[in-house]
Formats: C-alpha cells, structure tokens, sequence
C-alpha cells in the first residue's frame, strides 16, 4: 500500500493508531486517584509530543542516515514560528498561509545555511551549524527587533492589519473555522478523555510526514545517505558528488524543523526568540539519541520522552509528595521526601541527565534498542532472525551511535 | 544514479499527494465545552496556579515568590496566623478558602522563557483546572502569559515584572499588576537624584537588551533630562553577558559623570561589580564625583552585588523593613516559616493572591469577568503598600514607591537596603494613554471568560 512493503504497511498502520489513540492512552489513571499526577493526556503536551515528533523525525533524516550532526535545528524552528505569526498579523487566524510559509521560508534558510556548512564535515559542520544558529538566535533577540519583538515574542495585537479578517471573524488560530483549541470532553466512569482539534491537526500531519519519511528511509536516496554516513570517500571514488545529497537532505530536515515550529505558532499564537536558542538545537539531539538515532521511531519516543519529563516530573513539588507519603509514619515520610525531592519539581532535569548517561552507557541505541532486547526476550526465536523481524532499518544502527 | 531515481514513480508521488489530503479531510468534527466560564470550579476545593521560575538566571527570585504563594494559600485556608488577612482593609476573606471552597495550588516552572511559561501555564490551565495564574520573573514571561490567560479565559495576576508594557502596549482586559513600573522608578527616582548629585550631570545608560531594558531606560531619560540631566549615551548590552568590561571601559572618557545601570538580577551584580572594580566610583569627573545608579533594586540583587551597592540609589515596590502594619505581619509570618525577610517579588505574589481571593469573595463568583470587574477601580490598604487604587483604565496598581540607596553600615545580612524616601502616590501616576504606555491605541480588549 501506498508504495511500501506489506511490513512497512503494518508499521505504518501501527503508528497511524498510537497516534489517533493517544488521548486515551496516554490518559490510563482515573481522575480521582492520585496517580492521575501522571496523566498526560491533554491538549498542550500531546500537541507538543506530535510537534516535537515531527521536528525529531526530521532531525534524525540528517543525523540518522547521514551521520552529520547538526546543532542548528533550532534556527528552522524559529523561522517557522514567526512565519506563522507573521501571517497571523498580516493575513487572518487561519494557520494554513502560516505553515505554508514556515515550510517554504525554513527551507531558503536551511538552503543557504546548508550551503556554507556543509563545505566541512565532523565537528566542523557541527560548529558552523551551532554558530548560525547562534547567529540567528541573537538577531531574532536583538537586532531584528521590529521583525520579532525581542524578548517578549512576536504577539499578534488587535491594531494588527489583519486583511483577510472580517467582522466576527475567528479570533483565535482556526483551519478554516476549525477552532485548534476547541476540544471534546468524554468522561468515562472516573476516567476524562480530551479529544483536542489541535491535536488531531498535528497528529495527521505528523503521520503524513511519518510517511515521507518512511518513504525516504527505503529510497535509493535513503541509501546513498546511509552510504555517506558509512564511507563518504568511498563515495566520491566511486564518482558520485555527495553534497547535492547532503544538501538535500539538510533542507529537507530543516523544512521538518519549520513545520514544527509553525505548528507551534499554529497551537499557540506566540513566537519567541529562545526557540532558537542553543538549548533548543540540543534538545532535538537528546531526543533522538536518546530514542535511537537512525531508527524510524526513535526519536518520536525520545521527544515524548523529553517533553513528558519537562511538563510533568516539573510538577511535582513538596506537597504533592506529602500526599503520597503521607500514610506513612513520620520519619520515614520525611526520608522519602528528602530523598525524592531533589529529582522532582526544579530537579527534573537532574532526573532526565541521570536518564540520558544510563540510556548512552547501557543502550547506545536508545529506546529502540531496550524495545528490541525486552523483545527478543519474550520472542525466544534464533538471534539471527531478529532484526528481520523489526520494522526499523535493521543495519549499523545499533552500533554506530555509540561511535558517533 | 539517475535510474534509480526515477524510481519514485510519478503515480507514487500523486498517491503521496492523494493520501495526505484524504488524510487532512478525515478531521474529526467538533462539539465545544458547555461551561459557563473556564474551568469553573465544581467541588469543595479551588486551584490556583503558582507560575514562577524555578530553573535559570531568576530561579531565585521565583522560589522565593513561590514561598510567598504558599504562604498566601495557608493563610487563605486558614492555617498560621492569617498574615496581612488582619491588616487589609477589604474584610471578605474570613479565612475558610474562597467562596467556601478550600484553595488548592499546583506550581510550574517558567525557566524564565516566555515557551516553557506558556507551556507550564496551558498545562495548568488544560489538566489541572485552574482558575486563576499568578507569577513570572520577567517582563518578557509575563507578557506572554498573560496574553496565554487572555485567550483561555482565566485571571492573569502578576508578579514581579517591571516593563512598561506589561501594561502599557500589551496590556490585556485579563491581566492585572501590583508591581510597579519603569515610568513611576524614573518620576520617583529623578527628585531625589536632583537633590543628591544636582541638575548639572551627564548621565550614561548601560541597558539590557529587551523590552524592560528599553522601557527602563527610556523613562530614567525622560525624567532625568527633566531635571537637567544631560544623556551622553545609550549602550545595549545582551542579557546574560557575564562579562561587562569591554562596555564600562569606554564609560571613563565619555566625560559624563553619572552611570545608570539598566540591568537586572545577575547582569547588574556583574556590570556594577566591575564599574567599581574599575574604580568608576573613585574618579572624579567635570570637578564632580562619579556616581552609579541602579533604577530598579531587588534584595536578591543587593546580596549578590555585596558591599559594592554601598550608597548605590535605586527604587522598589516594597520593602521588608517598612513600619506599617501590614508589612510587619507579612514579615513575621513569614519570618517564623521560612527564617528569613521576604523579597519584594514574595510580597507582591502574597498581595496579588489575596487581592485575587478578595476580588472573587466580594464578586461572589470565580468568573474571570466578574472578578476583573471586583478589582477595577478597587480601592485597598494594608497589604504593605499604603492606600492603593487598581486603575480600571489599564489593570495596574498605584501606589507610593520606594527610593532606597545601598546600607553604609548594615547590621545583619538581609540589612542591605535603606528606604531613602517614600514617594507618594500621585507623583508617580500618569494618564492610561501616556505614549509610553502604547498611546490611545493601546487598549485592554474585552473580558474573556472562555468556554
């Protein structure tokens, strides 16, 4: 179907149904026990798990297959949420203008970034890329103020020109009417089940771009970026120009980029300026070694890993803990907190680096990796049969970030 | 090479095409909320969200905002010795919750990024149900969390930011702030920099880079060039710099004699260390004395800066040591829980959270519009402050500020700061459509009260 194997069929099916399912699985304790702390199904944080999906599956099409390692994603994602505000202040609330241009604008940007970077590979394109980005980080801050309004982010004001707006007039980000923060309620028993159109928006896009992904992966393309990743000399001995592939694949990943941060701006109508900040180009790296660079999956798992992490371990402050302990007797309870405490709340990144080294030291392939040996576990087939099972690309996978 | 890229076919591309917008139509339809206003509280408890950075450069400002917060819901609830319930001058508040519901609070950490503000405060608003979101260290944060408020339609309280725009141009019918800002430090600062140094200086800005920097430092010209100041010049430094020397060097042959340093939090420890390890203090300039001013003084700051803020003039919201009795039971309060004075961000979070609870108690109603209604125009005293008016016109407090100049001779550790002058109220207002505020075209828009 579609143009894939049966296998990848499956795969694609598979994802198609975690991701329309995902308010109610994500959503697995009742409202009224305490464990509901860790439910996380609602509009904002699923909306961020698709975006931040999307913006990870394109990242891993660089980093994944070619092996280059970019620290500049986050320009892309800047570019993409000005793009939409800007339409948002010029055009009307309608999100679509706004991603089309977030698309278009962060591949001309990616396309001249790409350009000069990949002049060098290793480290040096790692730097070149970081330093752009760090470039465009302080423009958007600073110099380019009346373009991005700072530090306070680019706001969408009612003094705007707005020309498509009429009387009555959505107010808010719409496709079409279709209000993105509008949701349907369903309470089942004590469960609470958000159905949000803001989602559901960003979940079909992000299976759309699943495909071209998974369509990009099993290319002849695909594989010439999987070879330069493997021996780029070999490459050119064999006469072919590897930095049209490159580029290309620069720019496609950082259209990906742009379309998350559009999608962003498309769920929340502000844009700011430490969007793209270094921080944010290394998150997407964390993301998707910690999911399994290389690896279809991958990297959507460790951004709704990262984001889980960020949105609800953050949450977690002393009396919250002191309703979970409270059963207990006194001392012990005043343990348990002084021990837990400093990982929860202000500490969850504490909680999250402690995560990553133990992922990269036991699980160089990251999430994926653990999956497959808890797997292989419960499968008790012959070894050799393994990777054929899998729907990731099987080779130098799981190896290779290790040595990255 | 080119063989195998004909391989995706032109039928491929076209069935790609065709499954995205099959994809695309299949959204699903949709049904709206059917409450009468945002997370309209239905059991015996009410949340409040505490919005305030935990991580990052003001981490420090926000936990000690966050104990205020807490402190604030105790009280509310009833817990401890009621705190500034006894002095303010509105008597709803009996001390048993609001409108009869126990207050519930959830906390989030905004990393002083208006993103990860606007994230930890949808979250709050979409799983945990609050009703009300009080906090942010930063202009830049406040700004966007209030316009996230505005549009979920939920009450925005607040706290320490200082911008002019918060509400000048981006000013919302939702929001609303205790704190002062940059225009009134300048109208309070100015007189008292006239009788300290005179009317003959040349002033030289050092400002931080963004919105608050800019407003800051537009209104300390404003006023100083009022009294006769003259401004020799105006240099932007990035936020977060760490390293302030290549800008102060250039300071000691520009012939002005007064720096203002338009920083805050750790920028203004660092640039004022370094201006007086330059020894900027020690010269003398046109015949006068060199001096540094800092417009805007927090606790946190002047403890991190040390003995080099002594004699330093600034201003602020509040502070611990005033004599009113207000302010006394907020210290002691919240002296006997946490050991020590709170900041002026604490006391601004602990007064916007009961001006809130107050506001709903006497509204009758946890509706985002009538509690905006119960605080416009709202008339107060005894939260530390002295008489103070909400201005209905733009959601901002108007109150006395504080001139205050770094402590000579401290006697202990949270002595750092004496209170040089209390400018009263009415020197500091202005009208609701000053130029600096946004001009006529700045406007609160309509209350929203959401679903």
């Amino acid at each position: 179907m579609l143009g894939l194997s049966a296998k990848d069929t499956g795969f694609l099916l598979f994802v198609t149904f975690l991701t329309l399912a995902t308010p109610i699985l994500l959503q697995p304790f009742p409202e009224t026990s305490s464990l509901a702390q860790f439910n996380a199904g609602y509009p904002d944080l699923m909306q961020r798990f698709a975006i931040y999906g999307i913006f990870a599956i394109g990242f891993n099409i660089l980093f994944g297959l070619t092996g280059y390692l970019s620290f500049g994603h986050a320009a892309f994602l800047g570019v993409g949420s000005y793009s939409v505000v800007w339409m948002y202040k010029l055009l009307s609330f309608n999100v679509l203008p706004g991603l089309i241009l977030a698309i278009v604008l962060s591949g001309v940007f990616a396309l001249l970034i790409g350009y000069v970077s990949l002049r060098r590979s290793g480290i040096y394109f790692s730097i070149l890329t970081l330093a752009f980005a760090q470039m465009s980080y302080n423009l958007a801050y600073s110099v380019f103020t009346p373009l991005t309004n700072g530090e306070t982010g680019l706001q969408v004001y009612t003094s705007d020109p707005q020309i498509l707006m009429g009387e009555g007039s959505t107010q808010v980000p719409n496709l079409f009417g279709l209000v993105m923060q509008d949701s349907i309620k369903l309470p089942v028993g004590d469960w609470l089940f958000t159905f949000n159109v803001g989602y559901y928006f960003t979940a079909v896009i992000a299976i759309f771009v699943f495909y071209i992904s998974l369509r990009i992966f099993r290319s002849p393309f695909g594989l010439i970026l999987r070879a330069i990743k493997t021996n780029r000399t070999r490459l050119s001995y064999a006469g072919i120009n590897t930095r049209p592939y490159m580029l290309a694949a620069f720019v496609i990943s950082g259209m990906y980029a742009g379309l998350a941060g559009g999608l962003l701006a498309a769920m929340d109508p502000l844009a700011g300026a430490e969007r793209m900040q270094w921080t944010a180009s290394g998150e997407v790296v964390l993301m998707t070694i910690l999911g399994g660079a290389g690896t279809l999956m991958g990297p959507v798992l460790g951004a709704g890993f990262i984001k889980y992490f960020e949105n609800i371990f953050s949450k977690i402050n002393e009396s919250v803990l002191h309703d979970w302990f409270g059963a207990l007797p006194e001392p012990v309870r005043d343990f348990l907190i002084a021990i837990v405490s400093p990982f929860v709340g202000d500490g969850w990144q504490l909680t999250l680096g402690l995560l990553f080294v133990l992922v990269v030291v036991f699980l160089p392939g990251g999430i994926m990796e653990g999956a497959r040996r808890i797997g292989s576990i419960f499968r008790r087939k012959p070894a050799a049969a393994e990777p054929a099972k899998l729907p990731e690309t099987p080779p130098a996978v799981a190896g290779d970030p290790a040595g990255e | 090479m080119s063989d195998q890229k004909k391989g995706i076919s032109r039928r491929r591309v076209l069935k790609t095409g065709l499954a995205g917008i099959v994809a695309t139509g299949v959204a699903p339809t949709i049904i709206t909320n059917a409450y009468g206003f945002t997370n309209e509280p239905t059991g015996s408890t009410v949340k409040f969200g505490f919005n305030v950075p935990q991580t990052g450069p003001y981490a420090a400002e926000g936990l000690d905002e966050l104990r205020a917060q807490q402190l604030a819901v105790e009280h509310l609830n009833g817990i401890g010795d009621g705190g500034m319930l006894s002095t303010f001058s509105s008597k709803a508040l009996k001390g048993n919750g609001v409108l009869g519901k126990q207050v519930d609070y959830v906390t989030g950490d905004t990393q002083t990024k208006s993103d990860a503000a606007r994230a930890a405060a949808r979250s709050m608003i979409e799983k945990d149900g609050v009703v009300m979101i009080n906090g942010g260290s930063s202009s830049g944060v406040a700004v966007a969390v209030q316009g996230l408020c505005q549009e979920a339609g939920i009450i925005f309280m607040a706290g320490l930011t200082h911008s002019n725009d918060t509400t000048g141009k981006d000013r919302k019918a939702n929001g609303f702030r205790h704190f002062f800002n940059a225009y009134m430090s300048g109208a309070a600062l100015a007189p008292v920099l006239k009788t300290a140094y005179g009317t003959d200086r040349r002033a030289y800005h050092l400002t931080a880079d963004y919105t608050w920097g800019w407003t800051q430092q537009a209104s300390i010209q404003l006023f100083t060039e009022q009294i006769g100041w003259e401004t020799v010049n105006n240099v932007l430094t990035p936020v977060g710099a760490g390293d302030f020397s290549s800008y102060i060097a250039p300071v000691l042959n520009s012939g002005a004699d007064v720096l203002v340093l338009n920083h805050y939090g750790g920028d203004m420890i660092n640039s004022l260390t370094q201006a007086v390890q330059f020894g900027l203090r020690d010269k003398q300039v046109n015949g006068k004395q060199f001096e540094i001013v800092v417009p805007l003084y927090s606790e946190l700051m002047a403890d991190g800066a040390g003995a080099n803020i002594k004699g330093v003039y600034g201003s602020m919201n509040w502070n611990w040591q005033l004599s009113d009795a207000g302010t006394q039971a907020f210290v002691k309060s919240f002296g006997e829980k946490y050991g020590q004075p709170p900041s002026n961000s604490a006391q601004t979070c602990y007064a916007q959270v009961m001006l809130y609870a107050d506001a709903v108690e006497r509204a009758g109603s946890f509706n985002p519009c009538a509690v905006a209604e119960a605080l416009e125009g709202f008339e107060f005293d005894g939260l530390g402050n002295g008489p103070t008016l909400y201005r209905a016109a733009d959601h901002q407090c108007f109150k006395d500020v504080l001139v205050v100049k770094g402590k000579e001779n401290p006697s202990n550790q949270y002595d750092t700061l004496e209170v040089v002058e209390i400018t009263p109220r009415a020197q500091v207002e202005y009208a609701p459509n000053h130029e600096m505020f946004g001009g006529d075209e700045a406007t609160l828009g309509a209350c929203n009260p959401g679903a």
